[in-house]
């Protein structure tokens, strides 16, 4: 069992907004798929975070629940020794803003996060962005575009130590819409390390195997090929091999709304 | 108790009232828009025509994520029977136009309907409430459901509990194993609690009250900094296999013998036992009516077709399969059909699918249809289970023999049971 691939997936209980703990799902099957032995270790609340897993993840949640997990992670031997070694690190959402060097909720309080990834999040004011997109990636080892759901209200800014994980498509969205809300469309933020982040939930890894099999890579080498088990239909088949979806599956309404 | 019956109408209400019927009747028979209409014409020629029309009534209003509509039912046929009339927006009509649209039918069919019982959209209670003055308030559960569309799950409860906190008249009946649920129900100040094992905690992680961090164990619940906890239940249900009982107050206990199946529908039979004994029912009148109910809206209906059966289940979010994948525990492995829409009335996100534990489904023949099968069959795919893809969820259920269950999301549920009618 010991040798296992083990995917972390830390507090689903307060971090798993929008089945985003399905994206610890996909990157076990990923690998079980291909003959490599994987499981998914769940850190619950009052769990230790293991400093020897192979991929953490970690989800969106709500604003009460955020600050929950930052101060619950942030002073943790495991995780931080974990992202110190690089350790390959999904994080969505409410986890993408934990793991940077701050973040401010609503009524004003900054919140400090465990510093692992250089951007820092303030509230946006205006309407929450809400609503599928799709943005091309601006990191090496990704071809396709990538897609997801973003539903999130916050301004986050990339210091000098992160870089922009991708650069939405559909500008008639607006200047200041989707992404970061940063005014530029840039999308999530990638760490000189290992960490991956993203507003896009779907589960992002779900909608983008190419993104799951980037984190695998990255977590156990070259990747053997894979094969699906029996029982999947065809054009779902094409999809979880990384085939892209035709376009008119692809949606993009760009539906914003007063967010609650 | 059951009070008088409706009071007469101010003579701008009663004009609004014909107009709105009239209106109301023509959408009703060019099959448009029946269930809003009415109230909506009505509430525009005179903006306070729902007060008017609860006036003097017995008003019950139900709400929660899941299991607003059967529910709603069930309290309507305990506090029916024996000649007294109820009005009800059984039509599922569940925001203030749709609830002005039932008070009319009520006034048109029998004037002297002297009971109303509603379900009511989360997001509308506080309006609703205000214009009713509910003599009972029903809290049934808070989960995700459409968060791109109402907003989070948390604000919507506490928002229900500022509503609970403006009516201290109203009798308060809610669901203690719910972590959210309890917390706005304990903004009354003497709430009647409904208990029984509950299965979805998926919400449940941060303290309504203080945003502490909640923990689990067994159906007990506790906030590790405030100390909140679950209160014990005033009515527990009891379950042994399918079968239910309630157990209330000074000891009594109520045999469950429901034509609809599974946990859900047996909890749903507990909040109505208590709150028609509340408003005087007896208990065993109470259990025998539950008896009686077969279907709803549709929901839980058999259709029998050339070659087999088709039953027709609603689960629209994960707390909602929760409840579905229990039933179809309970009988042996019949083929499903799932069919998943993200239609506005679904809400547009299918990232849900991801909380549902489809894993459960390994033993059933399965096929995924609607509007997002895609999306459905990548998540079963990751789940491990076979299956395979249909266009159209109505006819892959007729080419299976013998019986077949047919799970639909909102829209999915609706197109289904008008195929089938
Ligand atoms: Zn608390």
């Amino acid at each position: 069992m010991s040798d296992d691939v083990t995917i972390v997936l830390l507090l689903p209980e307060v971090l798993g907004t929008y089945g985003d703990a399905g994206n610890a799902s996909v990157l076990a099957a990923r690998l079980r798929w291909r003959g490599i032995p994987a499981r998914v270790h769940t850190v619950g609340w009052t769990d230790a975070v293991p400093a020897d897993g192979d991929v953490y993840v970690l989800g969106g949640g709500e604003d009460a629940a955020q600050v929950l997990a930052a101060d619950r992670l942030r002073d943790s031997i495991g995780l931080h020794s974990a992202l110190a070694r690089g350790a390959p690190t999904l994080a969505v959402c409410a986890g993408l803003q934990v793991l940077g060097t701050a973040f401010t909720i609503a009524d004003g309080t900054r919140i400090a996060g465990l510093g692992a990834l250089d951007v820092e999040t303030r509230p946006g004011g205006g309407p929450r962005r809400i609503g599928d997109v799709v943005a091309d990636p601006l990191v090496d080892g990704l071809d396709g575009p990538l897609e997801g759901f973003e539903n999130h209200g916050g301004i986050t800014e990339l210091g000098p130590d992160a870089a922009p994980l991708a650069r939405l498509r559909d500008p008639a969205r607006g200047p200041a819409a989707g992404g970061n809300g940063t005014g530029d469309r840039l999308e999530g933020a990638v760490s000189a390390g290992g960490i991956i982040a993203t507003y896009l939930h779907g589960p992002v890894l779900a909608r983008n195997p190419a993104l799951a099999d980037l984190l695998l890579a990255r977590a156990v080498g070259e990747l053997p090929p894979l094969t699906l088990p029996d029982g999947v239909p065809p054009t779902t088949a094409q999809r979880l091999l990384g085939g892209r979806r035709s376009r008119h599956e692809l949606r993009t309404g760009a539906r914003r709304r007063a967010g609650a | 108790m059951i009070s008088g019956g409706p009071t007469r109408l101010p003579p701008r209400a009663r004009a609004a009232v014909a107009v709105a019927r009239l209106v109301g009747g023509a959408a009703r028979r060019a099959g448009r828009h029946g269930s809003v209409i009415g109230g909506r014409v009505a509430t525009m020629l005179d903006r306070r025509v729902l007060a008017r029309l609860a006036a003097g009534r017995t008003v019950v209003l139900v709400t929660g994520t899941n299991g607003k509509t059967t529910t709603t039912s069930m309290i309507a046929r305990v506090l029916g029977g024996a000649g007294r009339r109820v009005a009800t927006n059984h039509l599922g009509a569940n925001m203030p136009d749709g609830i002005t649209t039932a008070l009319l039918d009520a006034l048109s069919n029998h004037e002297g309907a002297p009971v109303a019982v509603m379900e009511v959209d989360e997001s509308y209670l506080d309006v609703v409430a205000a214009a009713t003055d509910p003599a009972v308030v029903v809290l049934l559960n808070f989960s995700r459901d459409q968060l791109d569309r109402v907003g989070e799950v948390r604000t919507v409860a506490r928002r229900v509990g500022e509503v609970v906190a403006a009516h201290p008249r109203a009798r308060v009946v809610a669901f203690a194993d719910d972590v959210l649920c309890a917390g706005a129900g304990l903004r009354a100040a003497d709430p009647v609690w409904v208990s029984s094992p509950s299965l979805w905690t998926g919400d449940a992680g941060v303290c309504p009250r203080c945003d502490g961090a909640v923990t689990h164990a067994g159906v007990r619940w506790a906030c590790s900094s405030c100390g909140l906890a679950r209160p014990d239940g005033d009515w527990t249900l009891v379950e042994q296999d399918t079968a239910g009982t309630v157990h209330g107050p000074g000891g009594s206990a109520t045999a469950l013998d429901l034509q609809l199946p599974g946990h859900a529908n047996r909890l749903n039979a507990a909040f109505a036992l208590a709150v028609g004994i509340e408003l005087g029912v007896d208990p065993a009148v109470a259990a025998a009516r539950l008896r009686d109910l077969e279907q709803v809206g549709g929901r839980y209906r058999t259709v029998t077709r050339p070659g087999g059966t088709t039953r027709l289940l609603l689960a629209k979010n994960p707390a909602g399969w929760a409840q579905v994948l229990d039933l179809l525990d309970e009988g042996p492995p019949r083929p499903v059909v799932v069919a998943v829409n993200s239609r506005e009335a679904d809400g547009r996100d299918v990232s849900w699918l991801w909380d549902v534990p489809f894993e459960r489904l390994a033993r059933h023949p399965l096929v995924a249809a609607g509007d997002r099968a895609g999306d459905l069959s990548v998540r079963l795919a990751y789940a491990g289970i076979g299956h395979r893809l249909a266009d159209d969820p109505v006819a892959a259920t007729r080419d299976t023999l013998g019986a077949v269950d047919l799970v639909g999301n909102y829209t999915a549920f609706h197109d289904a049971t008008r195929a089938l009618t």
